[in-house]
């Protein structure tokens, strides 16, 4: 019941991007996973969700292999990646947006009452449900992608840089509600970011990559005080 | 830059010795092959425009058939109308195309992608219709082009398609001269990297809207003369000299030669000959009707296009590139 | 009068503009091609219509075909060819030019194809009410039961369109695949399957376009190539990417060619077609309907 990656190597056209990586996430525990931009943070993840095929390695989420499937497939068991740059449709609305997810889903009623739950998390949204989402702060967007991903019913959360561009006080909530989420929904999250202070902050164990290698592995406790993560990432 | 004027040298060479040897070979074969052989030298330059255009400035034309139309109608009013010489013709051709070129080039060649290969196609179909609207233009029937017999001094026994082809084969052997030396100079390099990468190019100070237009501009003032040899190969231009399946052909040709490598051009052009002849065949022997004639060729070539899209994308060149270094390994 | 006369006209001949203008639209915002195989579709529909209206006497029948017809072309071609093609070219320069050529070499195969079975001649589809033009007093208007049958018919078609598309599960799974693929996918949609819809619409949107516009005139393999040139037209004035535009530029070309026909010339058609493509594609590359800015990669 957990999500177990093994030897994994993905190559971005010539480049080798992620190289023999290996990590295990228990059932709702945070992982985060944390580096300098270009250490093939994005590339992991891509190649989670199924954007990407990897070289070499193996991926299992209970058991099951999620390499080499396409990325629809995974959402719809629960594998929800939601991608940097505050991926939202900028061209459709805000309840548009959240709605993408339910276009699938059987169950219309529990599809309404997740719309509902996402608009309790993020009172914003509900104020803003018929504007166009590219009209967003860069805040609202971050939100609303994650709000899709939860109409999903998701298990397993992949996420990629939600604080990139946003203000201090703004990542502080953001972070704040997907620790909730965690909790709260018993997911299990992993969470890609360069803003490792924050990141570490609300994790249970933090995963360091640097030029696509593991450099470490250990509880996000302890990597806070590691005096060479310290130097290295956190910036003192 | 020594290795430089070497290539050039050695390419300078090669025509000449090319040209030698095709002169021979039109001695010794019949009739029909002059004639076809003047046919795949005017495909062979045709293709080698739009190689130039597509394959190294990265503007997929899909309209050479109306560039050649323009070449074509202004070779045969020079020599019907001003009653200009058939070589003045042929020049008048490269020039009126080459201008039409410049004029559609500040249109549509700052823009690309669909914009550009939908107006281009959009060109092909509209022409000839276009040609029907103005008399001047012979409409349905025509205006005849004749570049007249050979020279007496070729003695009495050369043929009216030797002489085709020996026009035909010295012109596009000229014109691949000069547009193989124009790819390997520096409009050739700058073509190249804004077609890899346009905002790249543009921040290294190149400016790709200009080098756009001079290819189309030079792509159509070269398609412009094979239109003319094409004319004077039937003798006639009519708005049924260019229809769309020309500009399809021209493109097959194109892609199976290997859009990115102007080696091969001739490879492409005798695929186009020999298309109709595989037909003939082939419908001489299903005793077949009227309309699979009409039809088989088109199908033929159309299958080509996608079979090389498909399997040798970017041509057969590439594709023993490949094999190659698959066994290297 | 006459005024009023041509523009009537142009609205019959805009209506079927914007439907060609709108199969083309479709296939772009969704894969990014501009399907010149849609002629071809268009045609082969056409062809199928014509067949059912001999056999069963009924243009409605007919018209139905043709749309059904299109509807499966469409959606085999993208199933069978472009999956294939997208999956197999991938690299390389050719990247860029490859599914265009397809879309070419589709359109030559099919067209040869429809001349062995049909023949090259002209054949011609009986409309079910007279070509001839209403008559208001003692005047005859050039517009009849013909246009205003296309002038409906059309309508009728946008308005479920629109309904499809602003309405519907599949309409906002359509309208998201073709903005962003990727989230999308990451949302759950099954953006292959929806592509192969929209490539099915489109080619319904062709066939009808094909029937209604061989009613006025004749239909042989290469009838639909000058409806493509329109519907190209129509499309980059609408911007290429707007639904709406795509109508709209079908409207404002069907006018402009009515009006160049009825107070120039009529050689004017093909003239004053490339003369709007020209100033549009110089002055506002965007697209006269589009919000968004231009595409000019």
């Amino acid at each position: 019941m957990t999500l177990v990656v093994n030897d994994l190597t993905v190559d971005h056209g010539s480049i080798r991007a992620v190289s023999s990586v290996s990590f295990t996430v228990p059932t709702g525990q945070l992982a985060t996973i944390i580096g300098a931009n270009g250490a093939g943070k994005t590339t992991l993840l891509r190649a989670l969700s199924g954007l990407i095929q990897p070289k070499s390695g193996s991926a299992t989420w209970q058991s099951n292999s999620i390499l080499n499937q396409p990325p629809e497939r995974l959402a719809r068991a629960g594998i929800l990646h939601v991608a940097d740059g505050k991926s939202v449709i900028a061209e459709l609305s805000v309840k548009e947006n959240l709605s993408l997810p339910t276009l699938w889903q059987r169950d219309k009623k529990s599809a309404k009452s997740s719309l509902d739950s996402v608009f309790q998390i993020f009172p914003r949204l509900a104020e803003r449900i018929n504007q166009n989402a590219g009209t967003l702060s860069g805040g609202e967007r971050q939100m609303l992608a994650i709000g899709r991903a939860i109409v999903a019913k998701p298990k397993l959360l992949l996420l990629d840089e939600p604080s990139l561009g946003l203000a201090p006080l703004i990542v502080e909530q953001i972070f704040q509600t997907i620790k909730r989420l965690q909790t709260e929904m018993k997911l299990t999250v992993v969470l890609v970011e360069q803003n490792a202070m924050s990141a570490l902050k609300i994790a249970d164990e933090g995963i360091v990559l640097n030029l696509g290698k593991v450099v470490a592995v250990d509880s996000a406790q302890k990597l806070l005080n590691d005096p060479a993560v310290k130097a290295a990432y956190l910036g003192f | 830059m020594q290795s430089r004027f070497d290539s050039a040298r050695k390419r300078f060479i090669a025509f000449v010795l090319l040209g030698w040897i095709l002169l021979l070979i039109s001695d010794r074969v019949g009739e029909l092959r002059n004639y076809q052989g003047a046919f795949v030298a005017m495909y062979s330059l045709a293709i080698a425009c739009l190689i130039l255009l597509t394959g190294y400035s990265g503007q997929l034309s899909l309209g050479q058939g109306a560039l050649m139309a323009v070449g074509g109608y202004s070779a045969a009013l020079t020599a019907t109308k001003l009653s200009w010489h058939p070589v003045v013709a042929l020049i008048m051709a490269v020039l009126v195309a080459g201008l039409f070129g410049l004029i559609i080039g500040f249109a549509v060649a700052r823009l690309s992608g669909p914009y550009l290969s939908g107006t281009t196609l959009a060109l092909a179909i509209a022409l000839p219709s276009l040609a029907n609207t103005f008399p001047s233009l012979g409409a349905e029937e025509g205006i005849i082009f004749d570049v007249g017999k050979a020279p007496t001094r070729f003695g009495e026994a050369f043929s009216q398609y030797k002489w085709f082809f020996w026009i035909s084969a010295l012109a596009a052997l000229i014109s691949i001269w000069l547009i193989a030396n124009l790819l390997a100079s520096k409009f050739g390099r700058n073509w190249k990297a804004i077609r890899d990468n346009q905002t790249a190019a543009a921040l290294s100070g190149l400016n790709p809207g200009r080098l756009k237009v001079t290819a189309f501009a030079i792509s159509s003032a070269f398609s412009g003369l094979a239109g003319a040899l094409l004319v004077m190969l039937i003798s006639a231009v009519s708005p049924s000299a260019f229809p769309l399946s020309l500009s399809f052909l021209i493109l097959t040709g194109a892609v199976v030669t290997g859009v990115y490598n102007l080696r091969g051009v001739v490879f492409g052009a005798l695929v186009l000959v020999v298309i109709p002849e595989i037909a003939d065949a082939v419908v001489t022997s299903l005793g077949g009707s009227e309309r699979l004639t009409s039809t088989l060729p088109g199908f033929l070539v159309s299958l080509l296009l996608i079979l090389a899209v498909l399997f040798t994308p970017n041509g057969p060149g590439h594709l023993i590139h490949f094999r190659k270094k698959n066994t290297k390994k | 009068m006459k005024l009023f006369d041509t523009f009537l006209t142009g609205l019959s001949t805009g209506s079927i503009y914007s439907l060609m203008s709108i199969a083309l639209v479709l296939v772009w915002r969704s894969t990014r091609v501009i399907n010149f195989a849609q002629a071809g579709q268009a045609v082969l529909s056409t062809y199928v219509g014509y067949e059912i209206i001999v056999r069963t006497n009924s243009f409605w029948f007919g018209l139905i075909a043709a749309m059904i017809a299109g509807a499966a072309i469409g959606a085999l071609i993208d199933f069978f060819f472009m999956r294939a093609l997208f999956k197999r070219v991938k690299s390389g320069p050719i990247v860029l030019v490859a599914p265009v050529v397809a879309t070419l070499g589709l359109l030559g195969i099919i067209q040869a194809i429809t001349g062995f079975i049909w023949g090259l001649d002209n054949k011609s589809i009986t409309p079910p009410v007279t070509t001839g033009g209403f008559t208001i007093g003692d005047r005859t208007l050039p517009f009849g039961p013909l246009n205003l049958l296309i002038v409906v018919a059309v309508t009728v078609s946008l308005l479920i369109l629109a309904i499809i598309f602003q309405r519907t599960n599949i309409g906002l799974s359509l309208r998201a695949s073709a903005f962003s693929p990727e989230i999308s996918k990451l949302s759950g949609i099954k953006v292959d399957a929806i592509r192969t819809f929209g490539w099915a619409l489109s080619g319904a949107a062709g066939g009808l376009a094909g029937i209604l516009f061989v009613s006025n005139s004749a239909l042989n393999p290469n009838a639909m190539d000058v409806l493509l040139v329109f519907g190209f037209v129509s499309a980059v004035i609408g911007g290429l990417d707007s639904l709406i535009g795509a109508v709209a530029g079908g409207f404002v070309l069907g006018m402009a060619i009515n009006f160049a026909v009825a107070y120039i010339d009529t050689q004017m058609i093909f003239p004053t077609t490339f003369l709007i493509l020209i100033l549009v594609l110089l002055l506002k590359p965007s697209g006269l309907f589009s919000r968004s800015k231009g595409r000019r990669d």
